[in-house]
């Protein structure tokens, strides 16, 4: 009888301690990093990666993203669309304040989409397109009415796309002048508190946030370090408990994974999904061949890169589509690693051995060796290639100017094809001057047709049949290289909790974590 | 005493020449040993020195043999360092020349030139060059010749300040020989020995020059070099010290060598000095 009693307590005492160690806990101010120190905190008015991940804490958006880019209520409540997918009404929230105490209402979406971010904003200008007028109806209600359907449209109010900024501080006066610039004011779970210029940015908890309970940390110090190695060094030594993405070198994550007490998610990028390609002129040279294109991507060992080069983080994508993208096609034929097919191809063409000068992207060492890799793949199958070193600046000026054969690059997808994708392939965006456009100078009229009609059909199945004709066309012509979907790991200790919970990881995630200890 | 005897009796110059032949065989034997290139991914990476068969030194951050990168890079060092070094004296020795012989006018416009070029630190000046040229094998070693000939023009300079007036340039100098001809036929053989020396460990410096140029990233990304090893093998060296350990000792071992040869050169070349100093 009494091993049964025996058991059963500790069965009992087992759920009781896991239920308390599952119950998030107040208190305690949480460390970590950001690199590189960002430029300003007015989120909106500047779209840098440290930007966001800083001021994602301090403001919102309307809506925020789960890791399956499933919309969420923020700032807005509830939303619905007509039947026609026309008029868009968000229910806002009531009771919340800003961080000066004036109350978030209507009028500040009005004014920062309709105004600031018009003035501002480079990417919530592209959505702002589709936009025929935004109105205010009563303190609590925001209706949308667009032009045509726009699919994307439900993705794009994202904190760092589309900030909520206090209309009754910045309305009238120079943005980028403003005294509050300083002192960023926003609804989120964090107020600023204090900026010590390259050493730490230091943000407390806004104790009228209005969810309750939340946020759980009292607050969060973001130290700036300039060198990857001392990053390392400081989260070894305790100094900081989380290091978000890019701020330490590929080789040492797997050995700083394995320190006690160290947990690493690769959730949390979902909404940026970063691709990795590979420009290839479609111009002039080899590379204008379609069968020469195909070849590279026969030639790639792309296993072998992310497995060694990305410590096996990261994923070989199948075609122009990331896999975790919307309306992505599965059913293609997959580029295998397959010198042989890629030899028969290149002697079909005809191939000379003239030569074919590859760009690496001068962003640091895995890259580099990434170039190295590409280099000698494309080697053994008898491609003549010429790796020529940048810096930053050459790099942009040749994809610009067009002057490359193959360059690498990597390109953010924003969580819909008509945000991040169609960009790469338009001939309509095709310009000299800018390495962000469509530089590998693809031109296909039935891809620009099934791209312009799939961004504004309605409903999702109309635009998947369209999205999926478009995947097959350009599966087969290899406009660029798909080379992968780069993981985005974050570091971090495992007594800190419930840290990424949302597409943009970090960005906002603090709203949600406390500390176990 | 012959000329070999005078040098071989500087044993430290005798180790130097004999551990340079080693280099230089290793250097000629290497598309023999290894005829895959040694960009090849061959085994899994980080593998240990002596680990599997095949690969004494192991492999690197992405499996590539670093005994052959060892062996292709010292063709790459050697070639560098003495190309570079025949380009500097190409343009250091006439200058110098010219200048000494003439002196006056020349000299100082020369000389003010030369004194340009060697009050901007040589690694500095190397380092904007083969960024403007963009890295490549050539732009490397114009970029290491241009900064490092001014000593060997102010050698050559100082030499034939000293010879131009000795009696065989007078005589020469009565039978009408031109100038021209009195410069490259009389007085430039009588100043070869300390050229000799000085470019035995030039070689020694452009070596050096292009290992740190590779290391900070600026080598041509097509060859695999000593500088390129240590480089790339920076960021991992705590997970893996023999990436950066063997080219380090190849370096060391090569420019000690230059510079024992070069003494050697000095004492064979200049007995009476040699003489004095022991």
């Amino acid at each position: 009888m009494k091993t049964p009693l025996a058991m059963a307590i500790a069965a009992a005492a087992l759920t009781l301690s896991t239920a308390q160690a599952d119950e998030p806990r107040h208190g305690g101010t949480l460390n970590t990093v950001i690199q590189p120190e960002p430029p300003g905190l007015v989120l909106g008015m500047i779209q840098n990666d440290p930007t966001r991940k800083v001021a994602g804490n301090i403001y919102e958006g309307l809506l925020s993203y789960s890791t399956d880019l499933e919309p969420r209520p923020q700032l807005a409540e509830s939303w619905e669309v007509d039947d026609d997918g026309l008029v868009w009404t968000f229910q806002l929230r009531e009771g919340v304040t800003w961080h000066d105490g004036e109350p978030f209402t209507a009028e500040d979406v009005v004014f920062s989409a309709d105004v600031f971010h018009r003035d501002l904003n480079p990417s919530a200008r592209a959505v702002l397109d589709h936009i025929e007028s935004i109105e205010a109806d009563g303190d609590h209600t925001v209706v949308f009415t667009l032009k045509q359907p726009f699919g994307p449209f439900l993705l794009s109010f994202e904190a760092g796309t589309f900030t909520m900024v206090p209309k009754h501080l910045y309305e009238g006066t120079d943005f980028r002048d403003n005294e509050h610039n300083d002192h960023p004011i926003g609804t989120g779970p964090f107020k600023f508190e204090n900026w010590d210029r390259g050493t730490v940015i230091e943000l407390v908890r806004n104790d009228d946030y209005y969810v309750d309970d939340l946020p759980y940390l009292d607050g969060i110090n973001w130290h700036v370090i300039p060198d990857g190695a001392s990053r390392a060094v400081a989260y070894e030594n305790g100094t900081v408990d989380v290091l978000p993405n890019g701020t330490v070198e590929n080789f040492d994550i797997p050995r700083l994974a394995e320190l006690d007490n160290t947990c690493m998610t690769e959730e949390g990028h979902e909404y940026f999904s970063p691709f990795a390609m590979l420009w290839m002129n479609n111009r002039e040279g080899p590379t204008e061949d379609k069968r020469f294109r195909q070849a590279v991507m026969y030639a790639m060992d792309r296993e072998f890169a992310r497995d060694v080069l990305w410590n096996e983080l990261g994923n070989v994508p199948l075609s122009s589509f990331g896999s975790n993208a919307r309306f992505h096609h599965d059913g293609l034929d997959p580029y295998d690693h397959d010198p042989d097919r890629a030899r028969e191809l290149l002697d079909e063409m005809g191939y000379d051995g003239e030569e074919v000068r590859l760009l690496p992207l001068p962003y640091g060492e895995t890259w580099t060796r990434w170039a190295e890799a590409v280099q000698q793949n494309l080697r053994e199958v008898g491609i003549n290639v010429r790796t020529q070193s940048t810096d930053v600046g050459g790099w942009n000026q040749r994809l610009g100017d067009w002057d490359y054969d193959l360059a690498f690059t990597f390109l953010y997808q924003y969580g819909d094809p008509a945000l991040g994708i169609s960009r790469t392939y338009l001939s309509t965006n095709i310009e000299r001057g800018s390495p962000w456009n469509n530089v590998g100078g693809y031109e296909n009229e039935r891809v620009d047709e099934l791209f312009n009609e799939a961004a504004t059909a309605f409903p999702d199945e109309e635009r998947e049949a369209l999205y999926h004709e478009v995947q097959e066309i350009l599966h087969e012509d290899v406009p660029v290289g798909w080379l992968m979907e780069l993981g985005f790991p974050t570091l971090y200790r495992c007594d800190v909790k419930d840290l990424v919970t949302s597409g943009v990881g970090v960005n906002d995630g603090f709203k949600d974590a406390w500390l176990d200890r | 005493m012959s000329f070999f005897a005078r040098f071989a009796q500087n044993r430290g110059a005798l180790i130097g020449l004999i551990i340079l032949l080693a280099i230089i065989v290793m250097a000629i034997l290497a598309p023999l040993v290894f005829p895959e290139s040694p960009w090849r991914m061959v085994q899994r990476p980080f593998l240990p020195p002596m680990e599997v068969d095949g690969f004494p030194l192991g492999t690197d951050t992405m499996g590539r043999n670093v005994a052959a990168g060892l062996m292709h890079g010292a063709w790459v060092s050697l070639l560098i360092g003495l190309v570079s070094t025949l380009v500097a004296l190409l343009i250091g020795v006439p200058l110098g020349a010219v200048a000494g012989y003439y002196g006056g006018l020349i000299d100082d416009a020369l000389m003010r030139f030369t004194e340009f070029f060697q009050t901007i630190p040589n690694f500095a000046l190397a380092i904007v060059l083969v960024a403007i040229m963009q890295p490549s094998v050539t732009s490397i070693v114009l970029a290491i010749a241009l900064v490092s000939w001014p000593p060997v023009a102010r050698l050559v300079r100082a030499e034939f300040m000293s010879l131009r007036n000795r009696e065989y340039v007078e005589a020469a100098r009565l039978v009408g020989q031109t100038n021209r001809t009195i410069i490259i036929r009389q007085i430039l053989p009588n100043t070869l020995s300390p050229i000799i020396v000085l470019a035995s460990l030039m070689v020694a410096t452009a070596i050096l020059l292009e290992s740190a140029l590779s290391f900070l990233g600026l080598g041509d990304p097509n060859v695999m070099s000593w500088g390129y090893m240590i480089g790339a093998a920076r960021t991992v060296i705590r997970q893996a010290w023999w990436l950066s350990f063997f080219p380090g000792v190849a370096i060391l071992l090569t420019v000690l060598a230059l510079n024992l040869v070069g003494e050697g050169l000095d004492d064979a070349l200049n007995p009476k000095l040699a003489r004095e100093r022991s």
